[in-house]
């Protein structure tokens, strides 16, 4: 087993860390810069490409790569953070823009720098309103000695930071719908090519990234590519923070090597089930990507063996129920959720959201038919990969997994109604 | 009309150092919150300042308002609960919590109390998911809440 090392969670509940004295001592934060400016840009990029960092965002999409699809020579440049955390059962950007905001600006100087970028904004969702105000004072603090701004320790080298809030949208979260939003719009996505990475805010290359992604730059950058790339597995390097959330008795983020087994998370880290129930099912990556079954819990933590289990990585919200739950009822509650942010932009999202909300309530209320299982199968197929963005996937995802996997829930509900019926 | 607070100005002149001044549209957000700050919700009047400060209608300025669910285009409460009720929160009694709140109030999920003092607003996800179960109220996290806890949170707000 590999002994845990911290890179993003490191001394994160140290006392004032949100304050760039005791970042500098506590972290030795900053340090970067002192090499930073003697480095060609490029040799950083390749950097970042070495150490196999992906995207924490969700989609997983090496770093490095994405950076270097800059589009030649078009300037000026841009970086968006994106701060947007809204997948349910997420909370891990949240807890490192709460506690160690320097962190991620010393994270998006270096990729500014990497980059050719003089500005960067901070897109954080509207409900980070005092999160926001964390990280307005720390870059207050990054401008005054000097790490932002004109020709920052005398490299020539210029950078402006700036937070910007959102209203309340998750779509919003979507990267080019956050660009669009940023922009001064409705929040409705773009049609993905161009990437940002060619065509992105104000049609200007524009590198998106992940709070978390943002703030696992430094350490690659101070401490060298192989280093990070020694943690995890053969293709999912690194640590990741898993947001654990639900029926465990210590729910919280969890930073892990990739590759640790789902099992160990919520035994050993999240201080097992409560109440000394059962494991039923957990979503391992974020209301977006399918529910899996107690007898997969053993499945490694990562983007692969995710994926080859049926599910996904994701954002890392690993959402746990217990024997007590009827899967059904969570699914409803994400179906709501999903019909409610539906953007409206196109069809088979708008409306097969709310059709499949309008089903699973009537099964919930035993108001259900006993082909409606086969209904809603019909609508999953009829959405998965002909909506416009991957919300309409998203809303998919929890759906089509609990009729796969808890069809029992389901017959449940339905094999009462029937009862319901004989005794009516 | 709506006018600004001379406070807001001075904001205003930061947030519009932000963008590219070509660029403007993009203190949209900012500018309506600061609106919705001032008098509670973003009036009819309001989204007519925002937008000639930005060169866009008004009734640009309300397809945007109307897309984001965190603007108000009536009056609500002075203080604004907002309970989140998804997947982590509800594995965590937020759907009781919650009602147990609207008992409290007296009135409706959805409605603001006859004394102006709170609005209770069902919330979709806000990122305190491994702090379930969670409200907001104003601008401000509450989390690992029970009965005892929210009778005290309301307390202090008047
Ligand atoms: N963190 C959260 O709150 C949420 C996360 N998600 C996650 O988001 C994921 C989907 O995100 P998308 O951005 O739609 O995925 P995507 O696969 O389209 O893109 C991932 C990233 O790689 C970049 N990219 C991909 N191909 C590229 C190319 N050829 N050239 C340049 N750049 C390229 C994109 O610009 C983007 O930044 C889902 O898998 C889901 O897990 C979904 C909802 C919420
Ligand atoms: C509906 C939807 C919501 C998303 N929400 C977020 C989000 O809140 N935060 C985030 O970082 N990425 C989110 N993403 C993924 C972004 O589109 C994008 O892939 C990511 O910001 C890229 O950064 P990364 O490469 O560092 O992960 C979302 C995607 C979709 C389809
Ligand atoms: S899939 Fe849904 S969120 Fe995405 S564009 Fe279509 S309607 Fe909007
Ligand atoms: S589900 Fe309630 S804060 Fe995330």
């Amino acid at each position: 087993m590999q002994e845990p090392v911290l890179i993003l969670m490191k001394d994160i509940d140290t006392p004032n860390l949100t304050t760039i004295d005791v970042y500098e001592k506590t972290l030795g934060g900053y340090q970067s810069l002192k090499k930073l400016f003697q480095t060609p840009p490029e040799e950083i990029v390749e950097m970042v490409k070495a150490s196999g960092l992906r995207g924490r965002g969700g989609a997983g999409f090496p770093t490095g790569l994405k950076w270097s699809f800059l589009a030649k020579d078009v300037f000026p440049r841009y970086l968006c953070c994106n701060a947007d955390e809204s997948e349910p059962g997420t909370c891990k950007d949240r807890e490192l823009l709460m506690k160690n905001p320097h962190l991620l600006i010393e994270g998006m100087i270096i990729c500014s720098y990497a980059c050719k970028i003089n500005t960067a904004y901070n897109y954080m969702r509207g409900e980070f309103a005092e999160l926001a105000d964390i990280f307005d004072k720390a870059v207050e603090e990054a401008y005054a000695r000097g790490y932002l701004g004109k020709n920052i320790m005398g490299s020539g080298f210029d950078l402006d930071i700036h937070s910007h809030l959102g209203a309340g949208a998750y779509i919003c979260g979507e990267e080019s719908a956050l660009l669009t939003s940023l922009e001064g719009c409705r929040g409705e996505p773009r049609l993905k090519p161009p990437f940002p990475a060619v065509e992105g805010l104000y049609s200007k290359p524009t590198v998106v990234n992940n709070v978390e992604t943002l703030c696992a730059v430094p350490y690659i950058f101070n401490n060298g590519p192989e280093a990070y790339a020694a943690i995890g597995t053969e293709k999912s390097k690194g640590t990741k923070m898993v947001s654990v959330s639900g029926h465990v008795n210590k729910p919280g983020n969890y930073e892990v090597p990739m590759g640790t087994p789902t099992r160990e998370i919520i035994d050993k880290w999240a201080g097992g089930m409560r109440n000394g129930n059962k494991l039923k099912a957990f979503i391992p990556g974020g209301s977006s990507v399918p529910i899996l079954p107690a007898d997969k819990a053993d499945v490694p933590y990562d983007y692969e063996s995710l994926m080859e289990a049926g599910s996904m990585l994701g954002s890392g919200a690993l959402i746990v129920m217990d024997e007590t739950v009827n899967v059904v009822e969570e699914t409803l509650r994400l179906a709501y959720f999903y019909m409610h942010e539906s953007c409206g932009k196109c069809t088979p999202c708008r409306e097969g959201t709310r059709w499949m909300h309008q089903i699973l309530s009537e099964i919930i209320h035993k108001q259900g038919k006993p082909n409606q299982v086969e209904l809603l199968n019909d609508i999953c197929d009829n959405m998965a990969f002909k909506c416009f963005c991957p919300l309409g996937d998203a809303a998919v995802g929890p759906v089509a997994s609990s009729i796969q996997y808890f069809r029992e829930d389901y017959e449940a509900l339905i094999e009462s109604l029937k009862t319901a019926d004989a005794v009516g | 009309m709506f006018v600004f607070t001379d406070e807001a100005e001075k904001k205003i002149e930061k947030i519009m150092a932000k963008y590219p001044p070509e660029r403007k549209k993009s203190a949209i957000l900012p500018l309506l919150h600061l609106a919705q700050d001032q008098e509670g919700y973003v009036t009819p009047e309001a989204m007519v300042e925002v937008g000639r400060r930005l060169d866009v209608s008004p009734a640009y300025v309300e397809g945007v308002v109307t897309f984001y669910t965190m603007y108000f285009t009536k009056p609500v409460g002075r203080n604004v609960i907002r309970f989140c009720h998804n997947i982590s929160c509800k594995l965590n009694r937020s759907d009781e919590l919650m009602q147990y709140t609207a008992k409290k109030l007296g009135i409706q999920i959805g409605e603001t109390t006859p004394d102006k003092r709170f609005t209770l607003l069902k919330e979709e996800c806000l990122a305190a998911c491994s702090e379930a179960p969670m409200m907001m109220v104003n601008k401000t996290y509450h989390v690992n809440l029970n009965e005892t806890k929210i009778d005290q949170i309301l307390e202090t707000y008047k």
